[in-house]
């Protein structure tokens, strides 16, 4: 039994908000700790899926299949579960570091925040958050505990949110495009601190980015998904070296390569399909090269080939590109 | 640190040196002769035209008389009221703790009134919150002389409850004398506080921290006081600090209609009458408390929200 599973997750606006579901059937596992990375194009539902591990679902939204952490329901918790599975089993860190932190409290409190509501001492947590600052590289961690957010740059800002995220000892990390609002070589050194205290503590990560590459490079294996729906799984490394999706082939062809050989990136033509959309076959049949009649009209099924899993009525011809 | 006072300060004098100078030109700009009304109540005898003349150094130019005026009222001396042939600091000074009283129970009841019901809109969507608004806007819509003259009708003649006129002795005196007014003060500008607490809660609510704290496990009730209403802090001091300064205007409606003694309901009749050294007086120490509450109010403002500290610091 993995850690997290995610079991057929159905997320629908309440009728007249939306035409087509945010998360459609979505099933995802992630072990005990795991990396593993969510790609998709914005609007995918990627942040949705995340925020349903802790039980933060769109208001009134209509939700089935099932979340569960450890074994138990997400979906089904009381209050005061809720709270204890956010502040001592997941954590989560968010895309932008600017907007996750109050900019009217001290960095300090923000730090604290999360032991206090799950009852650790007000010291205590202190001592642990001082820890915590100076793992994450954070110079003078004392000091920057009375400091407010302002006086941070982004870069330093997202490392405090890191060592937040790390303060209750999670056993699991949602990590939602952590490096999205940052520059490049910020970036860089972000996601160092993130892999290396993941890997030190045995901390299990979802990680949610548009960059399949970035996903590779961090994670174990890898769910590719489009329009609220997984579209494919398998190793990062097998990810790369055969697509079974023409979305990932074609998110693959629109990622720059490092590889001199790989030549220059080609976009996928078209657009996402938005919420107010409701296509009737495999909703990625607007924008494929390979699409045929049946694709058309009824969305096909996530079906094995190899080690690989992938929703395309073509997946057993490989992809032609 | 101390520059930035230093500044505030100098700023503070200025506006009252400008302001001195408007009102004690006033004087001079109203219609009329101001022997005439400085003589009200007595025979214009070309004697006591003289006499005043002489006073009130009319004969001097007009920037001698005002350094006179000005130098006087630094060394604490308003003059003599017309009106009340006493001294204008004495007469304020004996109504001024009333005023004070009244404007203090007002803006009480204003944050109490309009910031509960401003977080009990914005918590409460649907039903609630639009009732909220209604009333809101009902009280928002209703001067205070009208809101005066119906509190006065039903709670005074009608029910009894409360007496009609006067400003009361001791503390339970003037909370028995002073409620109806001060809810009269109150009523339109708890019913705006409301409306801006409400938005700003709303503004606040829709933060990515509020849900990044929520998504830490954060108890709602806290999430709501630290994130929420915390930063949601800001709007309201500055907009409450207005409404106080504001009250130093409105008041002088109120005690009127109210027949409090106090310095509001003194302004009035002395304008009536053209008592000029008490209007003068008034108005330099109503400029002089509106410039005090505003510099206090963005003394504060850092303390709300760090970011605007002026040294750039933070308020540790
Ligand atoms: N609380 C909500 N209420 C209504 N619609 C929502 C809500 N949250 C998300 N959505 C919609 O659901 C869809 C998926 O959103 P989501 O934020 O999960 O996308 P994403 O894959 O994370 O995209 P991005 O890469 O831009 O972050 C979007 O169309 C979004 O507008
Ligand atoms: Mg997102």
């Amino acid at each position: 039994m993995a850690f997290l599973e995610i079991d057929e997750l159905t997320v629908r606006l309440p009728q007249g908000r939306a035409a087509r579901p945010i998360l459609d059937g979505v099933s995802l596992r992630v072990g005990e700790g795991e990396s593993v990375g969510l790609v998709g194009e914005s609007g995918s539902g990627k942040s949705v899926a995340c925020r349903s591990v802790l039980g933060l679902l769109p208001e009134g939204a209509a939700v089935s299949g099932a979340v569960r952490v450890g074994g138990r329901d997400v979906l089904g918790m009381r209050r005061a579960e809720l709270r204890s599975l956010r502040a001592r089993e997941v954590a989560m860190v968010f895309q932008d570091p600017r907007a996750s932190v109050n900019p009217m409290r001290r960095v300090g409190d923000f730090l604290t925040e999360g032991l206090r509501a799950a009852g650790t001492a007000p010291a205590v947590a202190a001592r642990r958050a001082v820890e915590l600052l100076e793992a994450v590289g954070i110079r003078d961690p004392e000091g920057a505990m009375r400091r407010y957010p302002h006086h941070f740059s982004g870069g330093m800002l997202q490392r405090v949110v890191i060592a937040a995220a790390l303060a209750g000892e999670p056993s699991l990390l949602l990590a939602d495009e952590p490096t999205t609002a940052l520059d490049v070589t910020t970036q860089a050194e972000v996601i160092a601190i993130l892999t290396r205290l993941q890997a030190e503590r045995g901390t299990g990560m979802l990680f949610v980015t548009h960059d399949l590459e970035l996903a590779a490079a961090v994670c174990d294996r890898v769910y590719v998904m489009y329009a609220g729906r997984i579209v494919e799984t398998q190793t990062a490394a097998g990810l790369f070296a055969r697509p079974r999706h023409p979305y990932t082939a074609g998110l693959l062809a629109s990622t720059p390569r490092l590889d001199p050989d790989a030549g220059p990136p080609k976009p996928i033509p078209g657009r996402p399909v938005s919420l107010a959309e409701a296509p009737t076959g495999c909703a990625f049949a607007a924008r494929c090269a390979q699409v045929r009649p049946e694709c058309l009209v009824e969305p096909p099924a996530l079906v094995r080939a190899d080690d690989a899993y992938a929703a395309c009525f073509r997946v057993d011809e490989g992809i032609v590109t | 640190m101390a520059r930035y006072f230093l500044a505030r300060f100098l700023g503070l004098a200025m506006v009252l040196l400008a302001t001195s100078f408007l009102v004690f030109s006033a004087i001079h700009l109203a219609p009329g002769d101001p022997v005439t009304f400085l003589l009200k109540g007595h025979p214009a005898t070309p004697e006591a035209k003289a006499a005043v003349r002489a006073q009130y150094h009319l004969d001097d130019p007009f920037l001698s008389q005002y350094a006179q005026w000005l130098g006087d009222v630094c060394a604490g001396d308003f003059g003599r009221s017309v009106q009340f042939r006493q001294d204008v600091g004495a007469l304020i000074a004996s109504r001024l703790p009333t005023t004070l009283f009244l404007i203090g129970y007002a803006a009480l009841l204003i944050v109490l009134a309009g910031v509960l019901l401003g977080i009990v809109a914005a918590l409460r969507p649907g039903f609630v919150d639009r009732f909220v608004l209604i009333g809101t806007g009902v009280a928002t819509a209703t001067p205070s002389f009208v809101a005066s003259i119906g509190l006065v009708s039903v709670f005074s003649v009608k029910l009894g409850w409360f007496p009609t006129f006067g400003g009361g002795q001791g503390f339970a005196g003037r909370v028995e004398h002073l409620t109806l007014p001060a809810v009269a003060l109150a009523f339109t500008l708890s019913g705006l506080l409301a409306r801006v607490t409400r938005s700003s809660m709303l503004d606040e609510l829709a933060r990515e921290h509020v849900e990044v704290a929520r998504a830490r496990g954060v108890a709602e009730t806290d999430v709501v006081r630290r994130h929420v209403l915390r930063n949601a802090l800001g709007p309201i001091v500055t907009v409450v600090g207005t409404m106080i300064a504001g009250l130093l205007v409105t008041t002088s409606i109120v005690e009127t209609a109210f027949s409090v003694p106090g310095v509001g309901g003194l302004l009035v009749s002395s304008v009536n009458v053209k008592d000029f050294p008490v209007v003068q007086a008034v108005t330099l120490l109503t400029v002089a408390a509106f410039v005090l509450v505003n510099l206090v109010v963005d003394l504060l403002q850092p303390l709300v929200d760090p970011r605007l500290s002026p040294t750039g610091r933070g308020a540790s």
